[in-house]
């Protein structure tokens, strides 16, 4: 039992060192435009605060209306009790474990093997599994996969991965706002302010200009990053959850396996699902390297659920 | 006149140490009093999952007399297993009759091989169902109530709440334990 509890409690630990590794990264970009533009580094606060609104609008707008979006994008239909009594049994027996209330399901019909959770709290959660999913895992993989789901709603990711997108886009909009400010002459007041030290001037002009470009790329990677970690802390709340990791680890093994793709599946709502969907852009899995997918690879997810062992009580 | 602010100053010190410990006496207080009713709220849902057992059998002994009535042992077995966990008095007994139901049981859905009409029946595939789920969720029930709690006495034990847990009437809970080391070696139930 400890060894879940230290495992979950670290992944946590990361995921706020990250947060603050992120603000800090917006602080320094900001600073850093600031100086290249306005001779002073605070003048970039107008600017953060412009960048991280709007990103807030466009965050906060998707956390709200984005459970319904994303389930309709996905052709998802709710599905009663007496339409599927084993699935919403499976569910049932996971709230029981968890202390969490019952969430909303849907099935999506295709072949392709896959499943989503969304909702912004345990009482506004909906889960959405696919057809080729229910019919071709047994039923202890299903529960695995489910109690991964149930987990993600569990720890709030959808909230912390919507925070994630508030910090990216600020960091993407403060980016667009320094460069097109440096394109159109931004360098005014530096000239004027008569201070010493052109070449100093000149080097910061030229960090603020990689940084620009660069910077909307290290947030993304970062953001990857973060994913890729409450994946892994979604493996281990499931796994602590069924008290049973095989469940889901031979699930992830069935899933790599699986050829078929996921029609509705973008880069927007990716990182919700259980496992790296195919696209249907292109013919074979899109090439992701390690560092921007969304998700661990599954021959480590199902090796850290292997050795965990089998748990007792 | 500088004595007189001094007195002032501790005064205002003294005031703010009362008011940050009683609002950490009042936090300590009132996680421990939730934590507890998850306790409580715990260990009532296993009960609702036991009588939900219960309520489910006398369906499936009705919708099996439908199909194989002379298989009178094998059901007697099974009312007799559930009236015994419907009269068990202390958690030996209840864990003792739930062993008694889970192989009658058993034993049930085993021979319905031979009834392939029964097999096929709606009704009893559903039944079949929902009392694999029913096992299933008494389990995790206990599991759960186990878990709060672990959490429960972690808190109520952990400085600094214990010096004050005591003093404000909260004692560790037990935890529910399977009397027979045979029960634990019936996790996912498959009939």
């Amino acid at each position: 039992m400890a060894q879940f509890e230290s495992l979950i409690s670290a992944n946590k630990r990361n995921s706020v060192f990250l947060v603050i590794l992120f603000a800090l990264f917006i602080c320094a970009l900001g600073a850093a435009l600031g100086w290249a533009l306005w001779g002073d580094p605070r003048a970039a606060i107008p600017s953060i605060a412009i960048a991280l609104v709007i990103a807030l609008v466009t965050g906060l707008s998707g956390y709200y209306a984005g459970p319904k979006a994303v389930l309709a994008l996905s052709k998802a239909r709710p599905i009663a009790k007496h339409d599927d009594p084993e699935l919403h049994n499976v569910v049932e027996e996971l709230t029981l474990a968890s202390g969490l209330p019952m969430p909303r399901l849907y099935l999506i019909d295709t072949p392709a093997m896959n499943a989503f959770a969304t909702g912004r709290d345990p009482e506004h959660a909906h889960i959405a599994v696919t057809r080729g999913l229910r019919e071709r895992l047994s039923r202890d993989q299903l529960q695995g996969v489910l109690a991964h789901e149930l987990s993600h709603v569990k720890n709030y990711d959808i909230r912390f991965m919507t925070l994630m997108a508030v910090l990216v886009g600020t960091v993407v909009m403060l980016a667009h706002i320094g460069t097109r400010a440096m394109w159109f002459g931004g360098g005014r007041r530096r000239r004027s302010s008569g201070e010493g030290g052109g070449a100093v001037m000149l080097v910061v002009l030229v960090v603020a200009i990689v940084l620009a470009i660069v910077a909307p790329i290290l947030a993304r990677l970062i953001q990857m990053a973060v994913s890729r970690q409450r994946e892994f802390l979604a493996d281990a709340s499931a796994a602590h959850m069924t008290r049973y990791p095989e469940g889901l680890a031979s699930a992830l093994e069935v899933l790599e396996g699986d050829a078929h793709e996921m029609p509705q599946a973008n880069g927007a709502n990716a990182h919700l699902f259980i496992h790296e969907p195919r696209m249907a852009r292109s013919g074979r899995r899109k090439s992701h390297g390690r560092w921007w997918s969304s998700h661990p690879p599954i021959a480590e997810r199902v090796q850290r659920l292997r050795s965990l062992g089998s748990i007792g009580a | 006149m500088g004595g007189f602010l001094v007195l002032v100053v501790l005064l205002v010190i003294l005031g703010g140490g009362v008011v940050v410990l009683g609002l950490w006496l009042m936090l300590t207080y009132n996680g421990l009093v939730k934590l507890r009713n998850q306790v409580k709220n715990a260990w009532s849902q296993i009960d609702v999952q036991l009588k939900r057992r219960y309520d489910l059998i006398p369906n499936l002994i009705e919708t099996v007399k439908g199909y194989a009535s002379h298989e009178r042992e094998t059901l007697e077995q099974v009312v007799q297993a559930r009236q015994r966990g419907i009269d068990a008095s202390n958690v030996k007994e209840q864990q003792e009759a739930e062993n008694m139901i889970t192989g009658a049981l058993r034993q049930l859905f085993a021979l319905s091989e031979a009834y392939p009409d029964l097999k096929a029946n709606q009704n009893f595939m559903q039944l079949q169902e929902e009392l694999a789920s029913t096992e299933n969720k008494i389990g995790f029930a206990r599991q759960y109530y186990n878990d709060t709690v672990q959490t429960f006495n972690t808190r109520q034990q952990q400085f600094p709440a214990n010096m004050v847990a005591g003093m404000l009437g909260f004692e560790a809970s037990d935890f529910f334990e399977i009397e027979e080391p045979e029960a634990r070696e019936v996790p996912k139930v498959e009939f």
